[in-house]
């Protein structure tokens, strides 16, 4: 508890060490900031294409149904592995959405409890890893980059890892 | 590679809808799914507004570069290809910091104007650039020391100890972030191998 406590100082103190620092700077604080808000928003609306486009198409592929599909089908190998069915669903939509994750999430806590060790997993999980195709689509869509070369490989590669890895150190913590 | 895999979301999305005869759940994301993106991006707007105000501050007071000088020698490391006086290594510093203390969509703004000093650079604009895969395989491994929403969650539903994910999340992001630029190093040279130096 203590650390959620403690995090709830995060922002308001990098907010005010930033004022301060800019105070002691002399920079002509409100002036900046409004200029950099300014720019903040061309940023925002330039990436809006990108941003209602990619979530567009992983949500058509999401409620058409077929991950379940995919589930049912990936479920001998997953077994044959030791490796807990429940997370698939995670683990399989966590590059697309970290919304749908999220809820996946606080499914598997609301049905096993969340001080289980799938309750704990699913934790390990959604902190561990990170929505790396939309996070691609954004960041080389917002400046055109059309050839992303091994970005996607890597970047899913570098998931695949923190989904092993969740799933190993959680068995042998808990 | 993102237009093919874009398309085939869509594809295989409609079409196993209508073979399932699903087509309710399709209508409405096609009818009714904009308007509820719109309000995430609604969401996230005002946000990513006000962190670029506080981001220029920081910057025209010297904050990020003094930033990017304390991360120097991780720097030197990973991104070899840049100068070590660039634009855009300061706000891959506060892009990663914000990403460690789990507020991800203020740290958005830092990492898109990263890329943008990055394109800059860039010789053919079209292609991305060995800094620009490594930033983001750093992004998406996003070591995250303090995951605040999932804490939250925790407690919420009355865990015991909700923080005591938090040094196996800690590990295991590590882990598949290293493993990440390991494999991010090992592509690069690949493909420098296969298409000269470049």
């Amino acid at each position: 508890m203590a650390l959620i406590k403690i995090s709830s100082y995060f922002i308001p103190i990098i907010v005010l060490g930033i004022i301060l620092y800019g105070f002691y700077k002399k920079v002509p604080l409100y002036d900046s900031f409004t200029k950099g808000a300014k720019e903040g928003m061309e940023l925002a609306f330039s990436i809006f294409p990108c941003f209602i486009g990619m979530i567009f198409g992983v949500n058509i592929l999401l409620k058409s149904g077929i991950l379940d599909q995919l589930f049912l089908f990936l479920k001998p190998v997953f077994q044959f592995l030791k490796i807990p069915i429940e997370v698939l669903p995670m683990a399989l939509v966590r590059p697309i959405s970290g919304n749908a994750s999220f809820a996946v999430m606080i499914d598997l806590i609301k049905k096993h409890g969340v001080d289980t060790f799938l309750g704990r997993l699913a934790s390990v999980l959604q902190g561990s890893t990170d929505t790396t195709i939309y996070v691609l689509t954004l960041y080389f869509g917002s400046i055109g980059i059309k050839n992303s070369k091994y970005a996607l490989k890597a970047g899913l590669m570098a998931d695949a890892m923190a989904i092993i890895a969740s799933i190993l150190l959680t068995s042998i913590f808990f | 590679m993102m237009n093919l895999l874009w398309g085939v979301f869509f594809v295989i999305g409609i079409i196993y809808s209508i073979v399932t005869g699903n087509m309710e759940a399709i209508n409405n994301e096609i009818i009714e799914g904009p308007k509820l993106i719109l309000d995430l991006f609604l969401g996230m707007f005002p946000l990513m507004v006000l962190w670029s105000g506080i981001m220029n501050i920081a910057k025209e007071a010297g904050l990020l570069d003094k930033m990017a000088k304390w991360m120097r020698p991780l720097f030197r490391v990973l991104f070899p290809e840049l100068d070590e006086n660039d634009e855009a290594l300061g706000y891959i510093a506060s892009n990663i910091t914000i990403n460690m203390l789990g507020i991800h969509n203020a740290s958005t703004p830092f990492g898109l104007k990263a890329m943008k000093c990055l394109q800059e650079k860039n010789k053919d604009k079209k292609t991305a650039t060995r800094s620009m895969i490594t930033f983001l395989v750093l992004n998406t491994g996003g070591v995250t020391l303090i995951a605040t929403d999932i804490l939250a969650m925790r407690s919420l539903y009355g865990s015991a100890n909700p923080t005591e994910i938090v040094p196996i999340t800690i590990l295991a992001t590590l882990s598949s972030t290293i493993f990440g630029l390991c494999m991010d190093r090992i592509f690069y040279y690949r493909d420098r191998r296969k298409h000269g130096t470049h």
